[in-house]
């Protein structure tokens, strides 16, 4: 191709293509997930009993202010799609701000929750976690190891929406070019579909 | 909705009525797998929670809104999802 010192011609872009790209992308993590939450019902289904007994360690007032802000901050997620699309710069920044917080604030009671678990000797590889039964110890793994992943996840959002939060300010998204802003909307919907099931699955045990 | 526009866009406050919505259902959760249900339990905590990803997924990432291929896609990723759930039960239920 020719290139030349000033030629206006605008850069390729297919944003619809590049759409599709972060769903195929979220479908693997459903997978991903999808296969943990089969590892996890089929332990249950083993060990009822344990799963029952170890549950209770789990607060689910916390669990369920967890599940709140998370729901939150996807609806501020959605709506500073909506507002990006109106060219409502302000409204767009606001929200995504908002949803940053909230998203650190899942990760400080992540942090006291895990804290707590830690300080009573119970964290992956302890020897109060080597002593326990094998259900028990099927439990915390995967409530250790769910969760963490789900964790890294939030991290990778919140980086994600971030990028995205300059890139308004900068004026790089705008009304008609917001692609990226929509795909990491879509990322961290993802994050908020996987606490979804987390929740009831690790919390809401009967 | 004009024709011209790619996107559809979604209004503030239909954003904050699915939010309500899934807060809601979030705390019947809670309070069903708080009263003594037997096996029900569990199975009325996944439905609801089935139906709160079903509304993310419809209202929040747009499915609704979008072209059908993605529907499309996302109806056959989750039709998989499940055939391994039931091979997997199958497996370990009458083995």
């Amino acid at each position: 191709m020719e290139t030349t010192a000033n030629h206006h011609a605008d850069l390729h872009r297919d944003d619809e293509a590049s759409k599709i790209g972060m769903w195929l992308f979220i479908f693997t993590e459903i997978l991903l997930f999808g296969g943990l939450f089969i590892v996890y019902s089929v332990y249950r289904f083993r060990n009822p009993v344990a799963f029952h007994i170890a549950h209770e360690e789990l607060s689910i007032t916390m669990g369920l202010i967890n599940t709140i802000i998370l729901l939150i901050s996807s609806a501020t997620v959605a709506i500073s799609i909506s507002a990006i699309q109106k060219n409502d710069k302000k409204m767009t920044l606001i929200m995504l701000g908002l949803t940053l917080l909230l998203a650190l604030t899942f990760l400080v009671n992540k942090y006291f929750e895990w804290g707590a678990k830690f300080e009573h000797g119970m964290y992956p590889g302890s020897e109060l976690m080597k002593m326990l039964s094998n259900g028990d110890m099927l439990f915390f793994s995967l409530y250790f190891f769910m969760t963490g992943l789900h964790g890294i996840h939030i991290i990778v959002g919140m980086i994600l929406l971030a990028v995205s939060f300059f890139q308004v300010k900068s004026g790089k998204i705008h009304s008609t070019r917001f692609f990226l802003l929509e795909n990491s909307g879509l990322y961290w919907h993802l994050v908020d579909l996987i606490w979804i099931f987390l929740f009831p699955l690790f919390y809401l045990i009967h | 909705m004009s024709e011209d526009k790619h996107h559809h866009i979604v209004e503030y406050k239909n954003h904050i009525l699915v939010l309500l919505l899934l807060i809601s259902l979030t705390v019947i959760t809670v309070a069903i797998t708080s009263v003594e249900l037997g096996p029900y339990n569990t199975a009325a905590a996944m439905l609801i929670a089935s139906i709160k990803v079903a509304i993310v997924l419809m209202y929040f990432m747009h499915l609704r809104f979008d072209q059908k291929i993605y529907r499309f896609m996302a109806t056959i990723v989750i039709l998989i999802f499940m055939a391994v759930i039931v091979v997997t039960f199958f497996d370990y239920l009458y083995r």
